[in-house]
């Protein structure tokens, strides 16, 4: 199926993000094909699966650790929320398990030869869950709402900053006479496609937050707060014969623990995010499954204040903070290092070598804190988000890890709302440790360094990184492109923005009788390809 | 005219709680604007976001508008959920008040006749077994008595199914079967202290001297404990009875989280990470009025069976 | 009445000594050092080598449980002191005088009292941040309430006794007589409070760390070596054991101790 998918999309396959097994690129194919980077290989155990025949129906329960923050697709924040909604909502391009954008309620992307014109035909037997098709109003009113453009605004609705490059989304005519969506943008940058994953809603539907209505391969049935959503087949998907399962029902667990216990009693089919500790507890009675998280973990520092406004202090950093050790400790060895904000999924675009940048050596990080003006070393504080064990971990590794080189460390743990507040959005803070993610596309990842950003939260600044930032997104060459953003990861590790640490594992455990669990290069849960096996 | 008085002090009290808790919350580094829009949202938006919540009002306006809408029962809307918050409420607090319910019948089913058993004769081998037992039990923290709990029933003995919750309103016996197992992670440690507690006041009443006249008069231990002890050792319980149900009710938020309950705790903690104002005001306000009802219906009834606070 | 050899009191006496000796010594000395981690001694069970195993950083949990009891000492008895001396004082004047002055305070402590301690740790800490000294105020304010209610009932049931009256027909003060005639009388109930305040305030710093707002890491904690332990109940139980043996043998110990002398004075 992704095969005759691919063919459609050769020539969005080679301007956006995607990786692509069937040629057109000759630069980024380096980590095509295997699981890229060093660290330890990912293996699973459920290899057999395929082998057997899938079977109709069924439901399942899966497990979540957050309650979803919204329905409406246009408001979801958190990835936790977004990853469920998936199943629900499709943009006019959705993701594919291998990263690619694949055409969704479009039926083809055409990038004109400027770059400044997108056209998407649209597919002609979409369905909304309510019985109605959707129509091109539908989906200019989808895509003016999520950019903003909408004359009556709903102050609740994310709107996707990359998105306001568009000047406007119109209805045209195919050659041969089909309806389609026309998307005019002030200047070159494909990015944008990749932000078009955007859900297609009914025009003026006012009860997305409450009863939502997508296109998606499941409906919604119910959603109680704190306990369950509930979805169930889309008869009408346009996806043969998919999705398999009739039911699906997304359980919020109060936290991990309670989650286990509910695992252990086999109350729960289908659980993501396990620590190594818990997959073997689990590893007797479920399929355990290893993918990437697809985020890169960090120590990030705030490079406006002291001591690491002092470049030489954070290179000392880099090389006092043993990230193999880390793995060790708090993944069982499993996960992937990296020396940059990228993640390896980003293969063409990823920088696999700059995880060597800074080896682990203590006596180079001694000199430079010597060179610095810290012989003696310093104290700081990293403040962490106290509902995330694996970061808590992390930090209590560091601090000791930091003693070595003579700095005293401090942890704060702080409920991640104040961490919002506080770190994100005030920046009043030393260090911090958190994961980011990232959609597929690379300017999503490294906006963020820009010194004018206003979410550029570590207070990284380097005019000639803006400079390359500002020629890499309006870059049509792919080959282009990606030298630009290699580039701005070298600066990156050069001046030791921050110590990027790695991109960890998701461990899944997986109910015996189940399949067809894959993996995303991003944040997604997707339940249409799971199925029962005999 | 007395009752007048409790009444009005009862209301006082009410109008405190809903000034604390209205300002407190308001005090904590959060913005529910920021909370509810995410990390990637701009200045602009979370500024009109807070002008549509609100929360650009004078904080005196904002608890007029919240103080008018508590009496009238219109707590407002959830940020999180853009529903009602007295319909999360509506929804959540039979769990919490039956676990409330099944613990205070545990601990008075229980912990009454061990109390009795146990200081009918000090120092034998029942009341040193029974102290031994009880005080042991309370000396587990009350989240790990709970995973313990689930650990031994649910996941070893399979009579029940963590995380298998069923609604009151689907199946009433199932729901009861299920709430029994976190009723007794809350109430054990209750039990403990309340055997405890008995105990130490029927001791202290046996040493008073109408007692030994009593027992001069011949009258039998039993007679001397059932017909005149026990009434004026339960006068120092019936306060301590309060506390130990506004206890539950606090212990529940922690045990809640545990089982996996969509009670009131679970509400109200999950509200505070996200920063919903109006369900955290409302569930703090529900919560603490119970508990100050309780005590006053606690103040009345020791004021009744003791006549010397008359 | 002659004290007789009393095994309850014995094993309070011995578990106190047990979790004060492993206390006292792990300020001045523990086998390994509480916050050194080791990648290949993860979760190991107890050997020689380390008694009470490892966690599962590979951390000396000998060496946690005695650094952790410490910090957890620490905690109670500073909130226990907080709330008794504050409490006693507050039942006292409001037990003893009553009239508005009772009213408006005990009207007050209601207010305080009628808040989830939970919830008020949570907004406490909130406000102030966690940590150690800051989970001591807000505990420590929590237990006020409970003080202050025990005690007033206690001195209004004390004051209409004879040898107060008496007290006063010789012309005592009323601080004389609240502090130096009633306090005493009033020890088999403090005690007894005192007893279950600070069982209490171990308990709370565990449900504290269970809830992430208690004693922060690195640094150990029972509680939170506790709530760190229950995701490897199954696959290493010693993590859970020894620091909630620990917990269970300090708590039981001193409210054995207390109980039997409580009664015997």
């Amino acid at each position: 199926m992704k095969r005759s998918k691919s063919i459609l999309l050769f020539l969005l396959l080679s301007l956006t993000i995607a990786l692509s097994g069937c040629g057109g690129d000759t630069k980024g194919n380096k980590g095509d094909n295997k699981e890229s980077g060093n660290g330890t290989p990912i293996e699973d155990d459920t290899t057999a699966e395929s082998n057997k025949t899938p079977v109709y129906g069924g439901s399942v329960i899966v497990g979540i650790q957050n309650d979803l923050d919204s329905l409406d697709p246009h408001k979801a924040k958190s990835a936790g929320t977004r990853e469920v909604l998936f199943n629900m909502f499709e943009g006019l391009v959705k993701p594919d398990k291998d990263g690619n954008l694949v055409p969704a309620v479009a039926k083809d992307v055409i990038i004109s030869k400027d770059g400044k014109t997108l056209s998407f035909p649209l597919r002609e037997n979409v369905k909304f869950h309510n019985g109605a098709f959707v129509t091109v109003d539908d989906v200019i009113y989808s895509i003016k709402r999520c950019a903003g453009l909408l004359e009556t605004s709903d102050p609740e609705v994310k709107v996707e900053r990359a998105l306001s490059c568009i000047t406007s989304v119109e209805e045209y005519k195919t050659e041969d006479g089909k309806l389609g969506v026309q998307i005019k943008l002030n200047e070159a940058n494909n990015d944008v496609v990749g932000y078009l994953t955007c859900a297609i809603i009914p025009k003026g539907y006012d009860q997305m937050s409450t009863k939502p209505v997508g296109t998606g391969p499941f409906k919604f049935v119910s959603y109680t707060p704190l306990q369950n959503l509930v979805m169930e087949k889309n008869p009408d998907y346009y996806v043969e014969g998919l999705p398999y399962l009739d039911q699906v029902t997304f359980k919020v667990s109060a936290n991990t623990d309670s989650a286990m216990m509910a695992l252990l009693a086999g109350n729960i089919d289908v659980y993501p995010y396990l620590t190594a500790e818990q997959a073997n507890q689990l590893k007797d009675t479920y399929n355990i499954k290893k993918g990437a998280m697809n985020l890169v973990q960090g120590l990030y520092l705030n490079n406006a204040v002291e001591p690491f406004n002092n470049k030489l202090v954070r290179q000392a950093m880099c090389y006092a903070i043993d990230r193999q050790m880390i793995l060790d400790m708090v993944a069982d060895g499993n996960g992937t290092i990296v020396g940059t904000p990228i993640f390896p999924q980003f293969k063409k675009y990823y920088a696999a070598e700059l995880a060597d940048q800074y080896a682990y050596n203590v006596q180079k990080a001694k000199d430079l804190l010597s060179e610095a003006g810290y012989p003696n070393g310093f104290s700081f504080t990293i403040t962490v988000p106290s509902n995330y064990q694996f970061h808590v971990d992390t930090a209590q590794v560091i601090v000791e890890l930091l003693k070595q080189v003579g700095i005293d460390t401090k942890i704060q743990l702080v409920e991640w709302e104040t961490w919002v507040n506080d770190v994100y959005a005030g920046r009043n803070y030393q260090s911090t440790i958190v994961g980011l993610d990232a959609n597929m596309t690379p300017s999503n990842v490294c906006f963020r360094y820009v010194s004018t950003d206003p979410k550029n939260f570590i207070n990284y600044s380097n005019p000639k990184y803006d400079e390359i930032y500002a020629k890499a997104i309006v870059e049509i060459d792919d080959n282009k492109k990606i030298e630009y953003y290699k580039q701005l990861q070298q600066l990156l590790s050069e001046d030791a923005a921050s110590v990027y640490i790695q991109d960890a594992a998701n461990i899944v455990a997986l109910n015996k009788k189940l399949a067809g669990y894959e993996f995303y290069p991003l944040y997604v849960q997707d339940m249409s390809l799971v199925h029962y096996v005999e | 005219m007395k009752w007048m008085k409790k009444i009005l002090s009862l209301i006082i009290t009410l109008f405190v709680v809903s000034l604390v808790t209205f300002f407190a919350f308001r005090v904590i580094p959060g913005d529910s604007a920021i909370a509810k829009l995410g990390l990637e949202a701009s200045e602009e938006q979370i500024e009109a976001l807070r002008e549509q919540m609100g929360l650009n009002d004078n904080l005196l306006v904002q608890y007029g508008r919240f103080l008018s809408g508590a009496v009238q029962g219109d707590f407002g809307e959830s940020t999180q959920y853009n529903v009602p918050v007295s319909s999360l409420i509506a929804d959540r607090f039979p769990v919490t008040a039956w676990l409330a319910a099944l613990s205070f019948l545990l601990i008075v089913v229980i912990s009454l006749p061990l109390g009795i058993l146990a200081s009918k004769k000090e120092n034998g081998i029942i009341d040193r077994g029974i102290t031994l037992l009880t005080q042991t039990l309370m000396a587990i923290p009350s989240f790990f008595l709970g995973i313990i709990i689930m650990l031994v029933f649910g996941v070893i003995l399979k009579w029940f199914a963590p995380g298998d919750y069923v609604k009151p309103s689907e199946n009433f016996g199932q729901f009861l079967s299920y709430m029994i197992f976190p009723a007794l992670a809350v109430s054990i440690p209750k039990i403990a202290m309340m055997v405890k507690f008995l105990k130490t006041s029927v001791l202290r009443e046996l040493r008073l001297d109408y007692v030994r006249t009593a027992k001069s008069k011949g009258q039998t231990k039993n007679v001397i404990l059932y017909r005149h002890v026990l009434k004026n050792a339960l006068m120092p319980v019936i306060t301590f009875l309060g506390m130990i149900t506004a206890e539950s009710l606090a212990g529940s938020i922690v045990v809640e989280q545990v089982f996996n309950l969509p009670g009131m705790g679970r509400l109200l903690v999950t509200a505070i990470f996200n920063r919903d104002y109006p369900v955290v005001q409302a569930a703090v306000l529900y919560i603490a009025a119970i508990v100050v009802l309780i005590n006053f219906g606690v103040d009345v009834l020791y004021r009744k069976v003791d006549p010397r606070i008359a | 009445m002659k004290e007789k050899w009393d095994i309850n009191r014995m094993i309070g006496l011995v578990l106190v000594s047990i979790a004060l000796l492993l206390v006292v010594v792990g300020i001045f000395y523990t086998p390994y050092d509480p916050n050194a981690m080791s990648a290949s001694l993860k979760n190991k069970a107890p050997s020689m080598a380390h008694w009470f195993g490892t966690d599962y950083m590979g951390r000396d949990i000998l060496s946690r449980v005695m650094d952790g009891a410490g910090t957890t000492f620490f905690v109670g008895i500073c909130t226990v002191c907080i709330g008794a001396v504050f409490g006693s004082i507050i039942g006292a004047v409001t037990g003893y005088f009553g009239g508005i002055l009772d009213e408006i305070i005990m009207r007050f402590n209601d207010c305080v009292a009628s808040f989830p301690s939970i919830l008020l740790a949570l907004v406490l800490v909130s406000l102030i941040g966690p940590g150690k000294y800051n989970i001591i105020l807000a505990l420590g304010i929590l237990f006020i309430p409970s003080f202050a209610r025990v005690m007033r009932s206690e001195f209004i049931k004390q004051k209409e006794m004879d040898y107060v009256k008496n007290a006063r027909l010789m012309g005592a003060s009323h601080a004389r007589i609240m502090f130096l005639h009633i306090l005493p009388n009033t020890r088999t109930i403090l005690l007894s409070t005192i007893t279950i305040g600070f069982n209490n305030a171990v308990l709370a710093e565990a449900g504290m760390s269970y809830l992430s707002l208690g004693v922060q890491p690195p640094d150990a904690s029972l509680g939170r070596m506790l709530s760190e332990a229950q995701g490897y109940l199954l696959n290493a139980p010693w993590f859970a054991i020894f620091p909630g043996l620990m917990i269970v043998i300090t708590v039981l110990g001193f409210s054995l101790l207390n109980e039997r002398r409580g009664q015997h004075e």
